[in-house]
């Protein structure tokens, strides 16, 4: 083991501090590899919505913007949550760690809850496209081509939302069993600013799918 | 500096912040401003970012190192969609609703 005090120290390291950098630096590089992906995607909605402009227009106005805003503020109040738990962690409060954990993931089921209700009403509303797809539009293919872009650019986020829950309920679990103390707090560090991530996603998803042509 | 706590005060007044933002930008979303629709949901999209990055994923408080992640990871975003952008809509392709190249895509049903 290494000679640190705390025993929580792997060995390649010097101490606490530059474990704890290395650690997040290694999680901001994992989150550039996923702005590219994101970034990829936003990059061809950003075409043919400039391209098919109108049937994008009509795409969205199918679209509730008071769900989509409610999942905004759900999804911030989430992040606000979460650097309070990343705070308490740091101070080594253990007890409000689990609680503002528990408060994320309950915010982050809320999200998910939402989203389900707006799934299954596209689906009622025949807007999944593929073969059931039907909507009275003057080019229905271009409608289908803005919920292709709409369901996998909401369901690529809301993935990352789910593994997201996966990684909090271990770390309550690590919580509970006392593994975190003010020199070992990188995986509820790391986690939150994963979990912000997801939170700048869908800050650009939500003006970019549920707002166009709304004036 | 990374032991840096940032005080609970910090994080509530950039939550509240983001929620002001969250109904400003859909209230502009109502506003008639033609094309400037689209460049004031990025601008108030990009401040959220900015505010998120900056303070909830502690990077304005972390070393230049983390800063320079982050900033390349900005920087390569920009020539993604600057490149294929700038290449895509000079092209002066025709669109013909009914023929369009995904039209062919889907099976006819």
């Amino acid at each position: 083991m290494s000679s640190n005090h705390s025993g929580v120290v792997a060995h390649q390291f010097d101490d606490a501090v530059q474990q704890r950098e290395t650690a997040n630096l290694g999680m901001w590089a994992f989150l550039i590899t996923e702005v590219m992906m994101f970034g990829g995607l936003f990059a061809s909605y950003g075409y043919y919505r400039w391209k098919f402009h109108d049937a994008f227009v009509e795409g969205s106005n199918h679209l509730d913007y008071l769900l989509g805003a409610t999942n905004t503020g759900v999804l911030i109040c989430s992040s606000f949550t979460m650097a309070l738990a990343v705070q308490a962690a740091q101070a080594g409060k253990r007890k409000s760690t689990i609680v503002f954990l528990l408060l994320t993931m309950v915010l982050g089921l809320a999200f998910l809850g939402i989203k389900a209700v707006e799934y299954t009403e596209k689906y009622e509303h025949h807007l999944i496209p593929g073969h059931g797809f039907q909507v009275a539009s003057a080019h229905p293919n271009l409608v289908e081509l803005f919920f292709a872009f709409y369901f996998t650019m909401t369901g690529l986020h809301a993935l990352h939302m789910i593994i997201g829950l996966v990684v909090l309920s271990i770390l309550v679990s690590m919580a509970w069993r006392n593994r975190f103390s003010t020199d070992y707090y990188s995986p509820v560090e790391n986690a939150g600013i994963y979990w912000h991530f997801v939170d700048i996603v869908w800050i650009f998803l939500f003006p970019f799918l549920y707002l166009i042509g709304r004036s | 500096m990374s032991e840096h706590v940032i005080p609970k005060g910090v994080y509530v007044l950039i939550f509240v912040t983001l929620l002001i933002l969250t109904l400003l930008t859909v209230e502009v979303s109502f506003w008639n401003l033609g094309i400037l629709n689209f460049h004031m949901a990025v601008l108030i999209a990009s401040t959220k970012s900015m505010l998120v990055i900056l303070y909830f994923m502690h990077v304005r408080y972390k070393g230049g190192l983390t800063g320079v992640f982050v900033a390349a990871g900005f920087i390569f975003l920009g020539i993604l969609l600057t490149f294929t952008l700038a290449d895509l809509m000079t092209r002066g392709w025709q669109y013909q609703p009914d023929t369009s190249a995904f039209s062919m895509l889907i099976p006819p049903r």
